[in-house]
């Protein structure tokens, strides 16, 4: 479970002054359901599901992840998460097992655990054939893998994908989709960022619509398109952003 | 604090280290090569071209003398010299090398000689250009014993003996102990290794635990992970002190090893193995092992340092250029201390580096000032916390770990 409550969270950039990357931003995502937030580039996607994970602390407002405060209790969150991006890179000089190894470690796991999950993990993923490999010699795919194995081998109960399928193949991007649904039918709380409509459209149990920071609309994908009086998720992003657009132009 | 979090982090930190070749170099290849190739290959380098210069016959030109044909005589009898004929281009010839000296005798110099009258010999050489500065040097040796010939005929012309112009010997003799003589010789030159390969040997990995990560892109994973930043910076810091540490330790031991080598070889090669032994310089263990004792706080220190100023870049290129300054201000307090007469005054002690590096003069020759080394020992570990403190909350502030 996690529950936004008034999110927040401001930049300084010196050229630029103050730079409200998040602001206000409050939803609810349940276990078993995929919320996925739709949002252009800079439209503070990032910066909410960094939050969420602890990598930055809010401005103002907080989190729950599984009953846990982020501002208070940001370990307890972490070890409750299991965050991909693709800004997440694997260390280029350990295998694929030792990279996996080294997270299971780093939750806490006890070392006859670890080996058990991370045998489990590879076999489910079909990463045996490279488990020895080191990260800089793997190709798109198993890279894929291994960040889908580090995320998973602690057994979180809460998911956050940034943009995971940025960059990929469609091959490699399909995996990841398949992951994140099977995330969803083991009861998992999952999170997740994307531009790309066609992946909201496949995906999403509840949508929520991000635009310079604010939530401007959240609801499951027929509720928005009731709303809207739009059957093409594009039209009602569309919809729901411009106005925003040009408020912000005009400001 | 959880000595399990790091020390996960630390052993991951460190086979990566193994498996960089780039680091490898740097904390295990450089130090163990770099004594023996100064040393031996570029002391063997030298020693050979000297030999050279010096079994080299000297091209000589006579400048004038034409008035005194029996000093010609005398002077072109002189052995290790080939003299050669005079021409108008004569200072054009010796800074083209073709010549390695000029010698000028006088006019009226056989004459003067004869009078007793004396007079100014110019030799002419090109300064700092060793074949020519061996000529002339060999030209005036060649000049002095001519010299003394003709005051040793002049003495017997009076039936006077020759130590009336000796009077009395001098001859100077040291009565400091082996060890401090050597301290006295290379103390100063060892702290300075000491410490400046503490700063090498941590530089890379510093920068590849900080800056290589962000420009990785595995910062934004591991701060994902539950681990708490004050964890995952003080394995990272061990690492990096072990860098640092390993180097100077390599450092220090193909040192002594390269200097004994070389004064074993230089003892066989003079035929007199007792007779070198008399003049080479002892080093104590123990004096070695209190520098180390003293670098320990100032590895810290760079570790820390260089990891907070490592960490604020966003790529390798960013460091190194943050970085290179950090070594000029570690380079100059460690050659102050090599400067004669710069002694450790309580003053002194207080100065980071300087004071460690003083110090490791008076540790090499023995010399156990406990109210200094007291002073030194504590304030360098104090201003090794504040870098450590400095680079924990480094890794807390969002606009260092994710500065775009």
């Amino acid at each position: 479970m996690i529950e936004a409550r008034g999110l927040s969270k401001r930049f300084h950039d010196k050229k630029r002054g103050e730079i409200r990357a998040v602001e206000n931003v409050s939803f609810r995502c349940e276990p078993g359901k995929i919320y996925g937030l739709l949002g252009a580039n800079g439209a503070g996607k990032t910066t909410t599901l960094r939050m969420l994970a602890t990598i930055l602390e809010p401005t103002d407002g907080t989190a729950l992840v599984c009953g846990y405060d982020i501002v208070e209790q940001p370990e307890k969150v972490r070890a409750s998460v299991g965050f991909l991006s693709t800004a997440t890179a694997l260390y280029p000089r350990l295998t694929a097992q030792e990279m996996v190894e080294y997270f299971g470690r780093l939750n806490g796991l006890d070392e006859p655990t670890l080996k058990k999950r991370v045998d489990d993990i590879f076999k489910r993923l079909d990463m045996d054939g490279f488990r020895d490999r080191r990260c800089d010699k793997l190709s798109t795919g198993m890279k894929q893998k291994t960040s889908i194995a580090r995320t998973l081998v602690h057994d979180p109960p809460v998911m956050i994908f940034d943009e995971p399928t940025l960059g990929l193949d469609i091959m490699t991007a399909r995996t990841i989709i398949a992951f994140i649904r099977e995330c969803r039918d083991r009861g998992k709380t999952v999170i997740f960022s994307t531009h790309v409509m066609s992946e909201v459209e496949k995906l999403c149990d509840v949508i929520g619509i991000i635009q310079s920071g604010e939530l401007l609309a959240e609801g499951s994908l027929p509720h928005l398109r009731d709303k809207y009086a739009e059957r093409d998720l594009e039209e009602i992003f569309v919809k729901v952003v411009t106005p925003h657009y040009l408020d912000v132009e005009a400001s | 604090m959880s000595l399990r979090n790091i020390g996960i982090v630390y052993r991951k930190e460190l086979t990566e280290a193994l498996r960089d070749r780039r680091t490898l170099i740097s904390t295990i290849v450089v130090p163990l090569l770099m004594f023996p190739l100064l040393t031996v290959g570029f002391g063997a380098a030298m020693v050979s071209l000297l030999n050279k210069a010096e079994k080299e016959t000297p091209k000589v030109m006579v400048l004038g003398g034409a008035d005194s044909p029996h000093v010609l005589a005398d002077l072109k009898k002189l052995e290790g010299l080939q003299f050669v004929d005079f021409t108008a281009d004569w200072k054009d010839r010796i800074v083209n090398k073709e010549v390695g000296a000029a010698v000028e005798i006088p006019e009226g110099f056989e004459t003067d000689l004869g009078r007793q009258k004396s007079d100014t010999v110019r030799i002419y050489n090109y300064k700092n250009e060793i074949k020519s500065e061996f000529a002339a040097n060999r030209v005036e040796k060649a000049l002095k014993k001519y010299g003394d010939t003709i005051v040793k005929d002049r003495l017997a012309a009076k039936n006077l003996a020759v130590s009336v112009l000796d009077p009395f010997e001098i001859k100077q003799e040291n009565v400091a102990p082996p060890e401090k003589v050597g301290g006295a010789a290379i103390g100063g030159f060892l702290g300075y290794f000491v410490i400046v390969l503490c700063l090498q040997g941590a530089m890379y990995p510093a920068i590849d635990l900080t800056a290589g990560e962000k420009e990785r892109g595995t910062m934004e994973t591991i701060l994902s992970s539950p681990i708490s930043r004050v964890h995952l910076v003080l394995g990272k810091f061990f690492l990096v002190l072990t860098a640092a540490l390993v180097t100077a330790a390599l450092s220090v031991t193909s040192m002594g090893v390269s200097f004994w080598g070389s004064q074993k070889f230089h003892a066989f090669d003079a035929g007199s193995a007792s007779d070198a032994g008399s003049s080479q310089l002892h080093i104590s263990v123990n004096g070695i092992l209190s520098v180390f004792l003293m670098a320990l706080p100032l590895a810290v220190m760079f570790s820390a340092a260089l990891l907070t100023i490592a960490l604020f870049a966003k790529s390798h290129k960013e460091a190194q250029s943050y970085i290179t300054p950090l070594m000029f201000i570690v380079i100059i307090p460690a050659i102050a201390a090599m400067l004669p007469g710069v002694e450790l005054t309580p003053k002194l002690a207080l100065i980071p580096i300087l004071n460690v590096s003083l110090l490791c003069k008076d540790l090499i020759a023995g010399t156990y000032h406990w109210n200094l080394i007291a002073i030194i020992f504590g304030s360098t570990c104090a201003y090794a916390a504040v870098a450590l403190f400095l680079a924990v909350k480094m890794f807390q502030r969002e606009s260092v770990l994710f500065r775009s």
